[in-house]
């Protein structure tokens, strides 16, 4: 009835042809981008973002591209096939856990349109600086933490280890140096050094005995002949005349020839840094208060981490008492309650005398407070936080208001000012553009240990 | 289209078949068919691979389609799910097109393109033959229309003036109302002047012997200026037609989005007839070709990976299939019971089938063949929520089969979707357009609903109002410049 049927063979061409759905991809990917911008605060303050692997796939809930229609509730309830017994009364499942039904396939029923994606953290802190306006250079810098020696070549040394001995330069500084001396050779000799000089410069070093960097060392590969090149130790006592008159016709190398490459290891500094976040976990923490402090918290942990080789992080959460907390807890614990500032400074002073010695440590201590304090604790704030400053690189206070609340609340901005140290700086952070600005003032004030 | 798949793992490819063998197997089926009395569009099979076909699958099958985010994202969402190994490729993709064009996984075992094949050709009967498609799409012009319409999309996207944002913007908003249209093209839809001839008659009423003793009747004015004179389904079309500010490519692209609905409603309409219909026929047509004992064994295993009952939830296949097969015994093979209820059987089982395949669709189909015994057999309960849980409220016993066979079919075809039509397009004398919500015991999905009627605001270009049902008080959602608003009314 119906004409013949027609396959189509397939072909790879086709295949890489046509992939229309790039485009849309690239859209929806753009989108998903949106959303989370829109929602880096909320994200940021409920994952934990400090110190961890960037690789780490986090999963975002999207709001942002939800395809809406009109659709019943989930509570419509429903019909569905059982496994043979089903009695009135049984669970069967939970509400709002429809599928994430895919509202145009068709006959599928226009379901819960939940959707998340899974972003990397690196691609979630990109996110964070773009919407903190860091600027783009600084940004760069931040994200990557160094995790090994990176080494550039930069030039030549006279001192330098064995391994970067620079051979060719060594016989070439070896033939000036003959060329110079020639007064007291015949050009004999003059002609012979520098064909030696060639086959050194393709010398191998080869002398697990001797510690000695010394061009006796040297030895020709493919050349049996021996030791035109081999010179006994006390040829190198420099200037020696034994060496010039017992050798008539060798010219051996001298301590002054030898040449090495040198190279420079990344600026790291070779040390320890510890990073203490205080928190005053009273008050109750809500998600731009726990974006701020959290996104303050996570670049000062960046930026040490770019300058140190060992970076340790300590989270103190405070209320009329002091706890060392995980990073999860830290940003989660709502106690109720007053606050006793001290109690956070103290339990610092107390970690850093147990763990972090201020001679093997260079500390970094930061507290964010929405300002709140026992009056009757001022005075015993102010004098652990003097002696916090003393022992740290650099302490910070910033007081964490977003506008609107600042009018009747207390602020410790006041009680802090009279602290005299050059490596104390307090900030008061408002808005999210706030944060660049003020952790730059911060780091200004930064006394690296001599 | 339709899909179905098989949770394959990693296949590695198998190449223990060549086109020959697929050309010569389809020469056996389409014989078995011929046999059997289907009747069909001519088939074409095109073979790809498994990203190729999760890029038609995005598509909904579409060799060419408009472009929009969405198909991005179900591509993304349909790779993650694959690459999770957490739903295999449907083995079978097929669309409604004459010709009908089917894709076959290249890696498939040789059984599962026959068994493929097979399915699709089902598909492609109930395509050709069934009311749904006949009265909705012209098959013939299927890949021309989405072929024009994707390359006029792609014009508006490219013009200066227009751009993708500006274009993204309407579809956006198209796509979320775009099931919010007649689900049953069978029925004529009248234009104006045919509503107003209506409306002025059945005023009118019929001519009276008895007036003069008769009370007089009071004759109620028909209102022919409201627009529209009867409430209209059709919310795309609508906009479209009366919205005076809308430019010639918006209008276009409102077209377009809702025939493309059009297409997809047919096929939610009948999803269980024709997935079980694809899956009666595979199972007779491989039945009866004589497989040698390998093949056969394999395709008693993917059969039943696809026609299983998944518990928790409707197999279209499978209930599909159930029902089909229940109605073939029924009039080839009756118990005496049966025999003393309805009569000994008027028609041959294949004709009762090919009459049932050409007049149902799915509500009407499960009402009208869907038996106690069978819901019985299946196991189909009605669940509700009760706080946080689903807990089982009636099952297919004496007492409850009849409500729980309402509430299935409440819940199949576009009975899923909430039945809503424009009343008045100038409300309140400014324009504001009135839309009814017709509430049928379930209340609408809150947060969707600000959102889609949001969406509705932005086509329509002035406030919309929304009247339905909320927790048992009939209420108005508002959605104009000023955000949205909730009223209850008395």
């Amino acid at each position: 009835m119906a004409g013949d049927t027609i396959f189509r063979e397939y072909r790879v061409s086709d295949a890489e042809r046509s992939d229309r759905s790039a485009g849309d991809r690239l859209r929806h990917r753009q989108k998903v981008r949106e959303s989370i911008r829109e929602n880096i605060a909320d994200i940021i303050a409920e994952e934990s973002i400090i110190g961890k692997d960037k690789d780490r796939i986090i999963k975002v809930p999207l709001r942002g591209i939800k395809e809406y229609r009109f659709v019943y509730g989930d509570n419509s309830g429903g019909a569905s096939q059982g496994d043979g017994d089903s009695r009135p009364g049984q669970v069967v499942g939970k509400t709002g856990k429809e599928g994430p039904g895919k509202g145009d396939q068709a006959g599928d029923r226009p379901g819960v349109d939940y959707y998340e994606t899974d972003v990397t953290l690196e691609e979630l802190i990109e996110i964070m600086f773009e919407d903190l306006e860091l600027p783009n250079l600084e940004r760069r810098a931040l994200r990557e933490i160094l995790s090994e020696f990176s080494s550039q070549r930069k030039g030549y040394r006279k001192v330098g280890i064995r391994i970067r001995l620079d051979k060719r330069r060594t016989a070439k500084r070896r033939v000036m140096r003959m060329l110079a001396s020639e007064k007291r050779h015949d050009a004999d000799a003059r002609a012979e050094a520098i064909a030696a000089t060639k086959a050194a410069a393709d010398a191998s070093l080869d002398d697990p005995n001797s510690d000695l960097e010394a061009a006796a060392d040297l030895t020709i590969d493919d050349a049996e002949s021996d030791g035109s090149l081999a010179a006994e130790e006390e040829s190198f006592a420099p200037g020696s005349i034994a060496t010039l008159q017992r050798v008539k016709r060798r010219f051996p190398f001298h301590t002054d020839d030898l040449r090495y490459k040198h190279v420079e290891v990344d600026t790291k500094e070779e040390s320890n840094a510890a990073v203490i976040c205080i928190m005053d976990t009273s008050g109750s923490m809500d998600t731009m208060k726990k974006y701020l402090a959290r996104s303050f918290f996570f670049l000062l942990y960046q930026f040490i981490s770019t300058r140190y080789r060992n970076v340790e992080i300590v989270f103190i959460g405070h209320h009329t008492e002091a706890t060392e907390v995980t990073e999860e807890e830290f940003f989660h614990k709502g106690e109720s309650g007053g606050t006793f500032i001290s109690s956070g400074y103290n339990k610092a002073l107390e970690i850093v005398a147990a763990r972090y010695h201020p001679s093997l440590w260079n500390l970094y201590a930061f507290h964010c407070s929405d300002g709140d304090n026992f009056d009757s604790d001022n005075p015993a704030a102010l004098k652990s936080a003097e002696e916090l400053a003393s022992i740290c690189n650099l302490f910070g206070y910033g007081e964490i208001k977003p506008l609107g609340s600042r009018y009747y609340e207390s602020s410790m901005l006041n009680v802090f000012r009279r602290i005299q140290a050059p490596n104390f700086h307090t900030v008061l952070i408002e808005r999210k553009e706030d944060i660049w600005p003020s952790f730059k003032a911060f780091l200004a004030k930064d006394r690296v240990k001599e | 289209m339709s899909a179905s798949s098989v949770s394959a793992g990693a296949n590695a490819r198998d190449t223990t078949w060549s086109l020959d063998d697929l050309v010569r197997w389809d020469e056996r089926i389409r014989a078995k068919i011929d046999e059997f009395g289907l009747s069909y569009y001519p088939q074409e099979f095109e073979l790809c691979d498994h990203t190729g076909m999760l890029g038609y699958m995005a598509y909904n099958g579409m060799p060419s389609h408009y472009p929009h985010w969405s198909y991005g994202k179900s591509y993304e969402k349909l790779k993650t799910l694959y690459d999770h190994g957490v739903s295999g490729l449907p083995y079978e993709m097929v669309i409604n097109s004459n010709p009908a064009i089917a894709y076959l996984m290249r890696d498939n075992s040789l059984l599962l393109q026959i068994l493929t094949m097979a399915h699709v050709y089902g598909h492609n009967d109930f395509f050709r033959n069934n009311f749904t498609f006949t009265s909705a799409t012209r098959a013939e012009l299927t890949i021309e229309n989405y072929k024009a319409a994707a390359m006029r999309v792609r014009r508006y996207v490219e013009d200066p003036s227009i751009g993708i944002e500006k274009v993204e913007r309407v579809l956006d908003a198209a796509h979320a109302l775009n099931w919010q249209c007649r689900r049953n093209f069978a029925i004529k839809k009248l234009t104006p002047q045919e509503q107003i001839d209506r409306a002025i008659q059945t005023t009118q009423g019929h001519p009276d012997p008895f007036q003069k003793i008769h009370a007089r009747r009071v004759v109620e004015e028909p209102d022919l200026h409201k627009v529209p004179i009867e409430p209209d389904e059709d919310l795309l079309l609508f906009i479209r037609d009366h919205n005076p500010f809308l430019a010639d490519w918006e209008k276009d692209l409102l077209t377009i989005v809702a025939h493309e609905a059009k297409y997809f409603i047919s096929l939610m309409e009948t999803k269980i007839m024709n997935e079980g219909w694809a899956s009666y026929w595979h199972k007779r047509i491989l039945e009866s070709l004589g497989l040698e004992q390998g093949l056969y064994l394999e395709f008693i295993v993917r059969h039943n990976q696809v026609v299983r009952p998944i518990p928790g939830q409707i197999n279209p296949y499978h209930l599909g299939l159930k029902v089909w097969e229940d109605i073939y015994r029924r009039y080839t093979n009756p118990t005496a019971e049966e025999i003393k209820r309805d009569g000994p059987p008027a028609k041959s089982g294949l004709e009762k089938l090919f009459e049932v395949r050409e007049v149902e669709r799915d509500s009407s189909f499960l009402r009208r063949f869907l038996t106690e015994d069978l819901m019985r057999e299946m196991d189909i309960f009605e669940y509700e929520a009760r706080g946080e849980e689903l807990v089982v409220s009636k099952v297919a016993d004496d007492a409850g089969w009849r409500e729980v066979k309402e509430t299935l079919i409440k819940n199949v075809g576009t009975n899923s979707i909430p039945v809503l039509k424009i009343e008045d397009a100038d409300f309140g004398q400014n324009r504001t357009l009135y839309v009814k919500h017709y509430h049928d015991g379930r209340d609408l999905h809150l947060e969707y609903a600000e959102k889609s009627l949001a969406y509705l605001q932005r086509l329509w270009g002035r406030e919309v109002v929304l009247e339905t049902v909320l927790e048992g008080k009939r209420s108005l959602l508002c959605s104009n410049d000023r955000g949205f608003s909730v009223r209850s009314l008395k």
